[in-house]
Parts: C-alpha cells; sequence; structure tokens
C-alpha cells in the first residue's frame, strides 16, 4: 500500500499575544513596560496554562508530529480542544504553513473546514454552487455537470434562481454540503464542523462520508465526537498539547482520549477547579476533593472487588441533607451502572465534610471511571447540585476473576459486569430428574 | 480505483516557507476559473438591491463632470484645449477606476479572509479579482463619452487605437499600488483608513481638473514620478488626439509602475503565507 499522507516532523508556531502594536497607544504601553522592565511582550504567557508549549512569547500550537496515511485509509484524529488538530487540519489544507517539518500529499486533495465556503448572500443559488464549488477546487465545466446531482441531493430545485440571503439556515447548508459531496478527490480532509445542521442531516453527512471511506479513498477525519469516530474510522491518531501521543486502532485510540481526559490523583486540575459536567448546576454543595481508596500500585480496585471512596463536600448555602449517584464508566465512555448513596446530612454552610463511601462493583477486567453527582434528596435524583464526568479513574485486574474462581481471561463481548457466579442449585428436586 | 505508482500522482509538499519568493503564477493561472467567478460575483452583487443599478456608474463622474466644469471652467476660468466637459470627463475616467480599484484591492485579502482562513487558494487570486470590477463601469462610462463627443462635434483621431495600451497601463498601476496596500493592511488596518483619503489628496496630483501645461516645467519630472500622471494623460490624447503626451514624462511614469509592481508582487508573495496566522 502506497502513503497518500507523508508528515514528518511538523511543527507550527505562533507568537504570543498581538503580532504587532494595534494602536499607538498599545505601543506606547509596551514600550513603557519595558523601559521599566516588566517586559510587556511576555503577558500573554502567564495567561497560559501550559507552559511546556510556550517558549520565548511563542506558542507551539503542534510539535513533531510524524505519521503517514496509506492510500484509501481511514483515519480519524481526536484530541481535546486546544491540542492542535485545528492547526493539523489548517497546515494540511495550506491555509497557514508550518514552522518547521515537512507534508507530502500524493493526489488531489479536498479539505473541507466549513460548509458553504464564499456564499454571497446577494447570489443566487445557482451561482453560489458555481462559486463554491470553483473556491474548493473544481473548475467550472466540473462543477456544470455535477449541477443536476448537487441540486438534488441539496434539495433546492425550487429556490435555485432565488438569493442565498432568503435561504432557511437549513437550506444554505444543505446546498454547501452538496457541493462539498459531490468533489471528487483522492484525499479527503474533513472537520467535524460538517456535521452541523438537525439530526436527520447530520445522518445523511455521515452516511455520505462513509460511503466515502469505502470508495477507496483517503480520509482524515478531525472530531472529538467519539461516536462518529467509531464509526467511521480504523485507525486514530490522537493530539495532546500539541503532540501525538497515539497512532493505532481506533478503539485504543478512543481509551487512550478518553483517560487522558480524566482527573485523577496525579492530575494537574484539581476537583475542586475541574469543570463542571453541565452549566446551570446551582452548586450549593460542591465537590472539593475526590479519592478512591484500597487501589493497588497499578490503579485497580482490590480483589474483593471492594469500591472505597472518600467525597468532600463544601456547602456554599444551607441544605439539609444531600444524596451522592456515581455512574460507572467504561473507558469509551459507555455507561455501565449506577450507585446511590443513602441520604446523608448536608454540611454546614461554610462548611466542609469528607463522607467515606463504600461499594462492591463485580465488574468485567479493563478501565474504568465514574461520574459523580449531588443530588437534592427530596428530588429523586432529578435536580444535582454538583455534577463531575471523568473522575475517579480505577482498573479492574485479571486477579479479580480466578479470585472468585472465574474464568482466567475475560472476552470483551461477554459484557462490562460480571455477574454473580453460576451455581448449581442443591436440592433434591433437581438430582431425583437425573437419576 | 486509480493503481498508478506513487511517483506519478500529482504531489503536493507543504514546507515551511523559504527564500524571498517565488512567483508561480502559473498556479494562478490554473485557478482562473476561480478568478472569473469572484469577478463575476463582485460585478453582479454591486448593486443589487439598488434602484438606479449600474446608473451609478454614469452618473458619478457625470456630475463630478458638472461640477469641474461649474468650477474650473465657468469660476475658476483654465483654459483647454478641448471643451471642459469632455476635458474633465475624460480625465475622471481613468481616475475613478483607478480610485475605486484601489481602494477594492487594498480591502481584497481583509475582506477575503472568511475564504483565506478556510480554503487554500493563490492569494493573488483576491487582489487580481478586485481590478476587473471597474471596467464594467468604465464601459458604461464611454458610452456617456461618447454622447459628450457628439454634442460637442467632437471625433477622436487614430490615436484611439492605442486607448487599449493606456486602459491595460491604467489597470496595472491600480493592481501595483493596490497589491502594496492589500499586504500591509493585513497587518497594518490603518492602511483601509489611509487609501481613501490619501486618493483624495492624490487627485490633486494628476491632471484632472487641470492641463499638465498649469504645472511648471521644474516640476514636471517631480510630477511625473506619479504613474497616474502617464496614465490620464495617455487616456485623454487617445480619446481627444489633443496634445501629444510627453514621452519622457511617460517614461518616468511607467519606470516608477514598473518598480512599484515588482516590489509589491514580490512583498505580497513573501507575506502571504503569513496571512492566514495575522487576519
Amino acid at each position: 500500500m502506497s502513503d497518500s499522507i507523508q508528515i514528518d516532523g511538523l511543527s507550527k508556531r505562533y507568537q504570543l499575544g498581538l503580532t504587532h502594536a494595534r494602536s499607538v497607544r498599545d505601543l506606547a504601553n509596551r514600550l513603557a513596560g519595558r523601559l521599566i522592565g516588566k517586559g510587556g511582550w511576555k503577558d500573554g504567557g502567564s495567561m497560559i496554562a501550559e507552559p511546556d508549549r510556550v517558549e520565548d512569547g511563542h506558542f507551539w500550537a503542534l510539535r513533531d508530529i510524524n505519521f503517514r496515511v496509506g492510500q484509501g485509509e481511514v483515519v480519524g484524529v481526536i484530541g481535546k480542544n486546544g491540542a492542535g488538530k485545528s492547526t493539523l487540519l489548517k497546515l494540511l489544507s495550506r491555509i497557514t504553513y508550518p514552522t518547521e517539518g515537512r507534508v507530502e500529499l500524493f493526489g488531489r486533495v479536498a479539505s473541507l473546514l466549513e460548509v458553504g465556503t464564499g456564499f454571497h448572500p446577494e447570489l443566487t443559488g445557482r451561482e453560489n454552487v458555481f462559486l463554491n464549488g470553483t473556491i474548493l477546487g473544481m473548475t467550472r465545466r466540473e462543477v456544470r455537470e455535477q449541477l443536476d446531482a448537487i441540486v438534488e441531493f441539496a434539495g433546492v430545485e425550487k429556490f435555485l434562481d432565488t438569493p442565498v440571503k432568503r435561504y432557511s439556515s437549513g437550506m444554505k447548508v444543505r446546498l454547501g454540503f452538496a457541493v462539498a459531496a459531490h468533489l471528487d478527490p483522492e484525499i479527503l480532509i474533513v472537520d467535524e464542523v460538517l456535521a452541523v445542521g438537525d439530526i436527520e442531516f447530520q445522518k445523511r453527512c455521515l452516511g455520505k462520508m462513509k460511503s466515502v471511506a469505502e470508495s477507496g479513498k483517503t480520509v482524515l477525519f478531525v472530531s472529538h465526537n467519539l461516536a462518529s469516530i467509531r464509526s467511521l474510522t480504523t485507525r486514530t491518531v490522537v493530539l495532546s498539547h500539541g503532540r501525538l501521543i497515539f497512532d493505532g486502532p481506533t478503539q485504543q485510540g478512543v481509551t487512550k482520549y478518553v483517560e487522558e481526559n480524566l482527573i485523577g490523583e496525579d492530575s494537574d486540575v484539581s476537583i475542586a477547579d475541574a469543570p463542571r459536567a453541565f452549566s446551570g448546576l446551582d452548586q450549593k454543595l460542591r465537590f472539593t476533593d475526590l479519592r478512591l481508596a484500597g487501589l493497588d500500585e497499578s490503579g485497580c480496585l482490590p480483589m474483593t472487588g471492594e469500591f472505597a471512596m472518600e467525597a468532600a463536600i463544601t456547602a456554599h448555602d444551607d441544605c439539609e441533607k444531600l444524596q451522592v449517584a456515581i455512574t460507572v464508566m467504561t473507558d469509551d465512555k459507555t455507561p455501565v451502572g449506577s450507585t446511590f448513596s443513602e441520604i446523608l446530612p448536608a454540611p454546614e454552610k461554610g462548611q466542609t465534610k469528607t463522607y467515606p463511601l463504600v461499594s462492591h462493583f463485580n465488574l468485567a477486567p479493563g478501565r474504568y471511571h465514574c461520574a459523580i453527582s449531588i443530588t437534592d434528596f427530596r428530588s429523586a435524583a432529578t435536580r444535582l447540585h454538583d455534577s463531575l464526568s471523568d473522575v475517579l479513574p480505577f482498573g479492574v485486574g485479571i486477579g479479580a476473576l480466578s479470585g472468585s474462581g472465574g474464568p482466567a481471561h475475560w472476552n470483551p463481548a461477554w459484557g462490562m459486569v460480571q455477574l454473580q457466579q453460576l451455581n448449581q442449585v442443591r436440592s433434591d428436586a433437581v438430582h431425583s430428574c437425573e437419576e | 480505483m486509480n493503481t498508478t505508482a506513487p511517483d506519478t500522482r500529482a504531489s503536493t509538499v507543504i514546507e515551511p516557507p523559504s527564500g524571498w519568493f517565488s512567483l508561480d503564477l502559473a498556479e494562478v493561472w490554473r485557478y482562473r476559473d476561480l478568478l472569473l467567478l469572484l469577478t463575476m460575483r463582485d460585478i453582479s452583487a454591486r448593486f443589487r438591491q439598488s434602484v438606479i443599478g449600474y446608473g451609478w456608474a454614469i452618473f458619478r463622474p457625470l456630475l463630478t463632470a458638472a461640477i469641474f466644469t461649474l468650477v474650473f471652467s465657468i469660476f475658476v476660468r483654465i483654459e483647454t484645449d478641448v471643451p471642459y466637459p469632455i476635458f474633465a470627463f475624460a480625465g475622471l475616467m481613468p481616475w475613478m477606476y483607478f480610485s475605486s480599484s484601489l481602494i477594492g484591492v487594498t480591502t481584497s485579502v481583509v475582506d477575503g479572509s472568511a475564504l483565506l482562513t478556510k480554503v487554500y487558494f493563490p492569494r493573488l487570486v483576491l487582489p487580481l479579482a478586485k481590478v476587473a470590477v471597474g471596467l464594467v463601469e468604465l464601459a458604461l462610462q464611454f458610452v456617456v463619452l461618447i454622447g459628450l463627443m457628439v454634442l460637442y462635434r467632437y471625433t477622436p483621431g487614430p490615436e484611439l487605437l492605442l486607448l487599449p495600451l493606456f486602459i491595460l497601463i491604467m489597470v496595472v498601476t491600480a493592481l501595483a499600488f493596490g497589491i502594496w496596500m492589500t499586504a500591509l493592511n493585513v497587518k497594518f488596518r490603518d492602511i483601509a483608513m489611509a487609501v481613501p483619503f490619501l486618493v483624495q489628496i492624490w487627485m490633486y496630483l494628476c491632471p484632472i481638473v487641470y492641463p499638465i501645461d498649469l504645472v511648471p516645467q521644474q516640476y514636471r519630472t517631480l510630477y511625473a514620478l506619479n504613474p497616474m500622471v502617464g496614465v490620464i494623460e495617455g487616456f485623454r490624447w487617445a480619446l481627444l488626439g489633443s496634445v501629444q503626451p510627453n514621452w519622457g514624462t511617460m517614461g518616468i511614469s511607467m519606470l516608477v509602475l514598473l518598480v512599484v509592481l515588482v516590489s509589491g508582487v514580490a512583498y505580497f508573495r513573501k507575506v502571504e503565507t503569513t496571512f492566514a496566522d495575522i487576519i
């Protein structure tokens, strides 16, 4: 299999802060700052939470990326916001240029960073199809040949000679995607922003992408939607803090990505500062610390399956009582099960109290983590005071199986929960049948 | 499926920008369809939803010429060898083209930022697409000029054949200055503020409301450093066949134009790799 995309030592560095003086006053401030010795240029640096990516007022958006994509391969690129996904996409699309390294793309490339690039509201649908098509690299003749198919795919036949400004936003998106879908590249580089619009349209976009992928084209799909990555790709590249941290089968890549986002004991982010699972939590009661007890050195639950934890909760308002809810999830964020604490007395306003909690999980060997919430005890777990996802990572070792006299390995197809041991019923009534 | 060996496939290499610049006009040519459609977009979107539409292209120079005639032919009495309204209109045509194209080209890259940050294409397409728009207006103005010439019983001579040459020089002048301005405007938005004002002042340094004879002889060489002097003189001569332009003056104008054009394209190609990062 020959390579379609070769990426060698690719790095991109941006200057932090303003690249130039925005105004005379700004310039004067900076000069004054430098004279005093405050170093006005470094201001941008102190705001960045990743000191390892900052160097002399520059920020490494991507650093030393190496990978190859074979012809006909469909590769996903995942990573958190700010991991460098968009920069990689922009470099491969030749929108911006690398600071170091080299990329070679073999074959005709189409890169789609947005739907309907260059649409002009005053022009008609037809005019915009031509405009958008040529912007994406088609010739006018190619657009003319595909026009009927594009219009049909978008479903805008009746409005073809209406200015696009009179279109609904859905129609605009459909028309834009229809043009993009009729490009005929050998290499397709797609951003997840393509998956916009209503559910039905998103499905159609993904369906089209799937058929492109199956037609033997090389596809690079950038997303943080794990579901679409899993359904479209077999191989995945994971970016973190501007570096490539994983390149391999999608299933493992997704695991790596999820684990990377978990807030565990050795994370830089504390539970008190961690981003919450949703906005709109009242936070009358708030988690300030979460700890698992009794894990072994590889972070696994003890063989008994005992799950022991301590939750420190601070009260910011008067609450009488509370209830803690935990959902256990697998490493690809599939929920396994949930458990609820009994109703507990809340700490007094302004106080913090630590609650030791214990449960018993019969889980299959693997990596897990939890989502945890404090619920209002009167609301039957529908109103939440605080909620965190991606916390309390733990593992279940293979020893958990043999300890209970079970099998020596676990096939993932068997599920994620070890149900209670299947015991022979010691009743005379059953035995009598055999005899 | 394409089964050809990898070395025969088209290959795109992406590397850090190196050296001074590469002109690569062949690539701009490959994107000629895009250039054409961007031009068409500007032409057809320009006067949509306006009642007078392209009438504006005629009213503006016509009214300006009328005011100039009032001020400079009746109040101030500037002596010209052809009737003043034709004199002024023939000078205003290239100037109005130049000023509106220069302003259009100056903002072209920043206005195109939505495209620039989403798709690759040779960035020179953006300024290039802006110089054709004004030609449509120019063509309409010719109709008015012919009307004026009939009115004043003026027949052009064989010099008219040279008009396309001067139109070409006019387009290149707008492009040459515009390319500098648009590349600088990405980094310093002050440029877009300054250019319309600059254009207002510039007009007084061109022989539009007055004939070039009014410029004292000792200042002529300095005056000719302005390439629009050569353009307007040539334009008027080709159309009205009045006084032959001074070819020495014309030569200086063209030389300056060449320097501005070559350095402008070089500068543009050098900084275009950073457009998407700083826009």
